[in-house]
């Protein structure tokens, strides 16, 4: 399959109602199902909401749970990417985000970077993940998933990228800072600029999913977009509300852009590796 | 105060925070089980674009101003504040507040301006929570950014609210809002006044401009510069600049929820943690 048609969920979460999002999910992947998409990402914490403070508690779900199994189940009709409070089996609690294909679980990425600072609080109720490794679903290209402030570090999707994927999915809950004369703002923008840089230097495509909606006076952006392995938006919503753009992610463009620009070939992880060893001897 | 380029960076983000705003009060108002709004209208630039914006983002019929003069009022208030109602299609509802300030202060012959003024503030929003529950209508706030950093507002009066729509922009930027939004030009152009009582001007009691407050204020929480810094990048001197920010410090508390002495493992407002949304 060198086609593959991808609906990005920007959804409004109901904050703290599991079973509401759920619903909402379901509904929105049959959306994108009847319109051929083989694919919906939803965003960060979509299944739970964001601000959740001390709710965090109660809306964590072990993978198992008849609220996740729901959902999972629906991807034996199409693949669906969403994100939740995952509570381990030692009662950890993760942002994670669930790939789910042929009603089964077929890979979990467990945020590993969470931002303490400014309006964002999770690392004080949130466990970090450890792990950074790329998946690949039944007839699917190899991808890697970064939750919202994993994109933020470069190291995220150079681990990915030389593990080998062609996609990236970026659930994400972006607040958006609207006045510009902030210093900490154009958050947009800098997705935008990050991402297509990242697509282009990756030589991959990058799916950017948002929410939208508010909770607490905090303004999610939504404005999900794609884009291809030259670095140009190849679909994008223009919406702060809900919304599904579908997007065809025309895997044979990857041979085309890696042969000409063939950084993915050049890339030298062994040059990478003794640098970063030594400079880390020396100050470790 | 010259323009700064500070004064132009605050204004030239303005107009892109309109749809925003609207979403905020679509969304915030949608979530609680409300469909209406009520908040005082003074005739003042604050209370005209939460009109406005309130009309945008919910439509004239879910909007329910509230006139509430007092006898001092000033006549041009209560005009532009029909100005306002008229333009935006909006019915006029006036409830006097002299009559219940009046009795209490009877009994107070001697009470000073600044008792008198939060009286009224107080009296108000008494009226605007009673008019809540009558109409099913969420209050808005009108309260802008400037006057909640440097404590311009009586706590439980004029800073009470459910929801307000332009608590994270300053004066300078309301205006500029205002004149984005068509706000009719007398109620732009007129001098900022809480008008408790005859020809008080907010510029003259707090003793600086509303657009030196604006960019000193920016300076010092959004730059995070120096007391220092901001009296050079602003032209102002390091007095005033300290002034400002002593203001700022001093007035927290109307800001937040009243202490609670903590006794258990979870105390409210400590580590008992939700946010507001939780109940929504």
């Amino acid at each position: 399959m060198t086609v593959m048609r991808v609906a990005m969920g920007q959804v409004s979460p109901v904050l703290g109602d599991v079973p509401a999002n759920v619903d909402k999910h379901i509904q929105i992947a049959q959306m994108a199902y009847a319109q051929g998409a083989q694919l919906i990402v939803f965003p960060e914490l979509g299944l739970t909401g964001y601000l959740l403070k001390d709710m965090t508690y109660e809306v964590a779900r072990p993978l198992d749970h008849p609220d996740v199994q729901r959902l999972v189940a629906q991807s034996k009709d199409i693949d669906v990417l969403f994100s939740l409070v995952e509570e381990s089996a030692s009662h950890r609690f993760h942002i994670s985000a669930v790939y789910a294909s042929g009603g089964k679980i077929v890979h979990v990425h467990r945020k590993v970077y969470l931002p303490t600072y400014g309006l964002f609080e999770e690392g004080r109720h949130a466990a970090q993940g450890t792990d950074i490794k790329p998946f690949t679903a039944p007839t699917r290209p190899p991808a890697g998933v970064m939750i919202c402030e994993d994109a933020w570090h470069p190291s995220v999707p150079y681990l990915l990228s030389v593990a080998g994927v062609d996609v990236l999915y970026v659930p994400a809950a972006g607040p958006g800072r609207a006045l510009s004369g902030d210093p900490h703002s154009g958050s947009q923008q800098f997705w935008e600029r990050l991402l297509r840089t990242y697509a282009q230097l990756f030589t991959c495509y990058v799916v950017f999913v948002n929410r939208v909606g508010f909770e607490d006076g905090v303004f999610f952006f939504g404005q999900s977009f794609a884009v291809g392995p030259d670095g140009e938006i190849i679909a994008r919503s223009e919406r702060i509300e809900e919304d599904m753009p579908i997007v065809d992610i025309d895997l044979s463009l990857l041979r085309r852009a890696r042969y000409r620009t063939p950084l993915l070939r050049d890339e030298d992880v062994y040059l990478t590796q003794r640098i970063l060893q030594r400079t880390l001897g020396s100050e470790g | 105060m010259r323009e700064t380029s500070v004064h132009t960076s605050l204004r030239a983000s303005v107009p892109g925070v309109i749809p925003v705003l609207e979403a905020f009060l679509r969304h915030e108002v949608g979530k609680t089980g409300f469909r209406h709004v009520v908040f005082g209208l003074s005739g003042g630039i604050d209370s005209a674009v939460v009109a406005y914006l309130a009309v945008r983002a919910l439509g004239a019929k879910y909007v329910h101003p509230v006139i509430l003069p007092y006898r001092l009022s000033s006549a041009a208030s209560l005009a532009h504040a029909r100005l306002i109602l008229e333009d935006l299609a909006l019915p006029e509802q006036v409830i006097e507040i002299t009559a219940q300030v009046d009795a209490y202060f009877a009994n107070f012959p001697d009470a000073s301006p600044l008792r008198r003024g939060n009286k009224m503030a107080r009296e108000r929003m008494s009226i605007l929570f009673d008019q809540s529950a009558d109409r099913q209508a969420l209050v808005l706030g009108t309260s802008n950014k400037t006057e909640l950093l440097l404590g311009y507002g009586t706590q439980f009066g004029d800073t009470a609210s459910a929801l307000n729509p332009i608590g994270d922009l300053y004066k300078t930027q309301i205006r500029e809002l205002a004149a984005c939004l068509g706000v009719p030009l007398p109620i732009r152009e007129k001098a900022p006044s809480a008008d408790l009582w005859e020809d008080q001007t907010d510029e003259s009691e707090l003793g600086f401009t509303y657009e030196v407050a604006d960019a000193v204020l920016h300076l010092l929480i959004d730059e995070r510069l120096s007391v220092q810094e901001v009296a050079i990048k602003s032209g102002c001197s390091v007095p005033l600049v300290e002034q400002i920010a002593r203001r700022v410090r001093l007035n927290q508390y109307k800001r937040r929820m009243p202490l609670i002495a903590k006794l258990s493992s979870r105390t409210i407002g400590i580590d008992f943690r939700y946010p507001r949304d939780w109940g929504q």
